[in-house]
């Protein structure tokens, strides 16, 4: 029983690409990575759109529990085919454009937030040998190209010329650029640890979680990809009773589909991407394969995502910024400071950490975490509303005086 | 591994073709563009398309930070000023520099592609295969550009710590001077 990475023979990538090589003749390498390469990005993609299908029933199903209600329950066994119907209800439905909006701006934005969503997945490492793509730049190239989201809020909600949608999305991208970075300096730690922003060398590094070795990173990069997902405590984009519905107001059938599509697939790629991160990736116990404990750990990431949505009040415009910028930006600095100087302590000449010395810095980093989290809460959280003490009115007894 | 040996082929040049293209055409619609908003746009493809470049010239790194900078940060900030302005539909009208700056322009890009043509560039495979480099410089070469992170992590933060710093220092230095300027009294 050791926490490994457990090769899947079949289940890996690479042994796709051997058997598609086999079956061409000799010297056609190219066209079996070629070929090979569309097969399994189709497979990925259309595994991904399948499970944001299922994950929008578990979603609403879920968030139903917490609230005390059922959810969909109609159509399928405690409602499973609810997506299938949403569906053809969104497709068929017509789709309606403004007639003062910027009719191919609006159409591209569903795309334009769509595609960098997926592109991510090119990163992601399933297993030991599966992923589409062996980027060294791996985390650099989440980043980069999940900032490309900003833009196709700002085209939803200029698009489709509606003030409510415009408000949304300027709201929502003040938001976004100010969370981008708390999380790229989240990310740091990880970088410093494992000495690679290749995704599938930062799975290598974890001979422990990184949960346990920089709990303080894992608070401030889940809090910020919330963010970036804008989900409940930070759902500013789209505050429902204050904006209509944010920046998809005017948007309909199809095109609104795409919109959600691309909403619900980020919890799931973001919890990939934390769980990669921080939780060991593809790591765990024989003779369970890899993959499935990743898909284990994206699973149980998802519902703790979940459960904070169903949890949390939505938080207020100012409030939000000033989280970003005081409190998460704040604790990123104490992370990159402290990991930083550890690494220097710790490391042999080679640049490798033990595990045992991790355990070490998990303890450091463990008191450092609750030390800053409670000067930041002390410093910044609100006060509690004084309540004035109850006196009584001075004409509650006027009667009674009077008699 | 997919990936790997795909320099000089077909594919790299049939992408090299359609990021010229569009950045080129991308860059014309942001300056021929009446509708500001759209401009800013055209000017983010034609970001992503020198980001491809840099990806083509494996330099993965510095396309991922154009990303990231010029197309997450830089382009939104042109789109929150942009914004700010009254007239957005029809806020780049024709003026009459238009032909002169045109020429101007043309000429500025002649120049350019002339000495880019002209030059004779020293292309580091060539030495290789001319075998002009040591086995050692050879092995080292291949080292920078199968993982160019490390080596410009080096350069940055250890050999040219204090240029990078005194970047960061003016930067900052800006930062604040806008604060000071814009800040309510």
């Amino acid at each position: 029983m050791s926490y490994e990475i457990h090769a899947a023979g079949i289940l890996d990538f690479g042994s796709i690409y051997a058997f598609i090589d086999s079956l061409l003749p000799e010297g056609l390498d190219w066209l079996a990575f070629t070929v090979g390469g569309f097969v399994l990005s189709f497979i990925v993609i259309n595994a991904l759109v399948m499970s944001t299908a299922v994950y929008t029933w578990f979603e609403r199903r879920t968030l139903g529990r917490f609230q005390n209600r059922l959810g969909p329950n109609r159509w399928g066994p405690f409602g499973v085919l609810q997506p299938i119907a949403d569906l053809v209800k969104l497709i068929t439905k017509e789709d309606t454009t403004p007639d003062d909006a910027d009719r191919w701006v609006m159409t591209l934005a569903p795309v334009v937030l769509l595609v960098p969503t997926l592109l991510v997945v090119a990163v992601v490492p399933f297993g030991q040998d599966s992923f589409l793509g062996r980027l060294n730049i791996g985390i650099l190239f989440v980043l980069g190209v999940t900032s490309v989201n900003t833009i196709a809020i700002f085209m939803a909600g200029w698009g489709s010329a509606n003030k409510y949608a415009m408000l949304g999305a300027m709201r929502g991208v003040a938001m976004l650029v100010s969370y981008e970075v708390p999380m790229a300096l989240g990310v740091v730690g990880v970088v410093l640890l494992s000495g690679s922003l290749a995704l599938f060398d930062i799975v290598e590094a974890q001979p422990i979680p990184f949960l346990l070795v920089q709990p303080l990173g894992f608070l401030i990069f889940v809090a910020a990809a919330s963010a970036e997902m804008s989900r409940t405590p930070f759902d500013q984009i789209e505050a429902e009773s204050e904006l209509g519905s944010g920046y998809n107001t005017e948007y309909s059938g199809i095109k609104f589909a795409l919109l959600f599509l691309a909403e619900f697939m980020a919890p799931l790629i973001n919890s990939m991407i934390i769980v990669v991160l921080f939780l060991g990736g593809t790591r765990g116990f024989s003779p369970v394969p890899g993959q499935i404990w990743f898909i284990l750990k994206t699973f149980a990431v998802v519902f703790a995502l979940l459960w904070v949505r169903a949890t949390w009040p939505r938080l207020r415009v100012d409030q939000i910024m000033g989280f970003a910028w005081k409190g998460l930006f704040a604790l990123s600095l104490v992370n990159i400071f402290a990991i930083a100087i550890e690494v220097v302590i710790f490391q042999d000449e080679t640049g490798a950490i033990t595990a045992g010395q991790m355990w070490i810095m998990a303890a450091i980093n463990w008191a450092i975490t609750i030390a800053a989290v409670v000067v930041t809460a002390r410093t910044l959280g609100q006060r509690k509303l004084e309540r004035r003490r109850a006196s009584p009115s001075p004409l509650a007894n006027m009667y009674a005086e009077a008699d | 591994m997919p990936g790997q040996g795909t320099e000089a082929s077909l594919t790299v040049d049939v992408v090299f073709w359609v990021l010229a293209v569009s950045s080129i055409v991308a860059a014309f619609a942001v300056v021929h563009m009446r509708n500001l908003f759209r401009a800013a746009l055209f000017l983010i493809v034609s970001f992503v398309a020198v980001a491809g470049m840099f990806v083509l010239l494996r330099a993965e790194f510095i396309a991922a930070v154009q990303v990231l900078i010029y197309v997450g940060a830089i382009s939104v900030l042109i789109i929150f000023a942009i914004l700010m302005t009254g007239e957005v539909e029809s806020g780049s009208p024709a003026h009459s520099l238009r032909i002169p700056v045109g020429i101007l322009a043309a000429l500025f890009g002649l120049t350019a592609i002339f000495v880019s043509v002209d030059t004779e560039w020293r292309i580091l495979d060539q030495f290789i295969e001319a075998g002009l480099l040591s086995a050692g410089a050879t092995a080292q070469v291949r080292d920078v550009f199968s993982n160019t992170i490390p080596w410009i992590a080096r350069m940055l933060v250890q050999d040219f710590v204090l240029a990078f710093e005194v970047a960061s220092v003016v930067l900052l230095a800006a930062i604040i001077g806008a604060l000071a300027l814009i800040r309510e009294r």
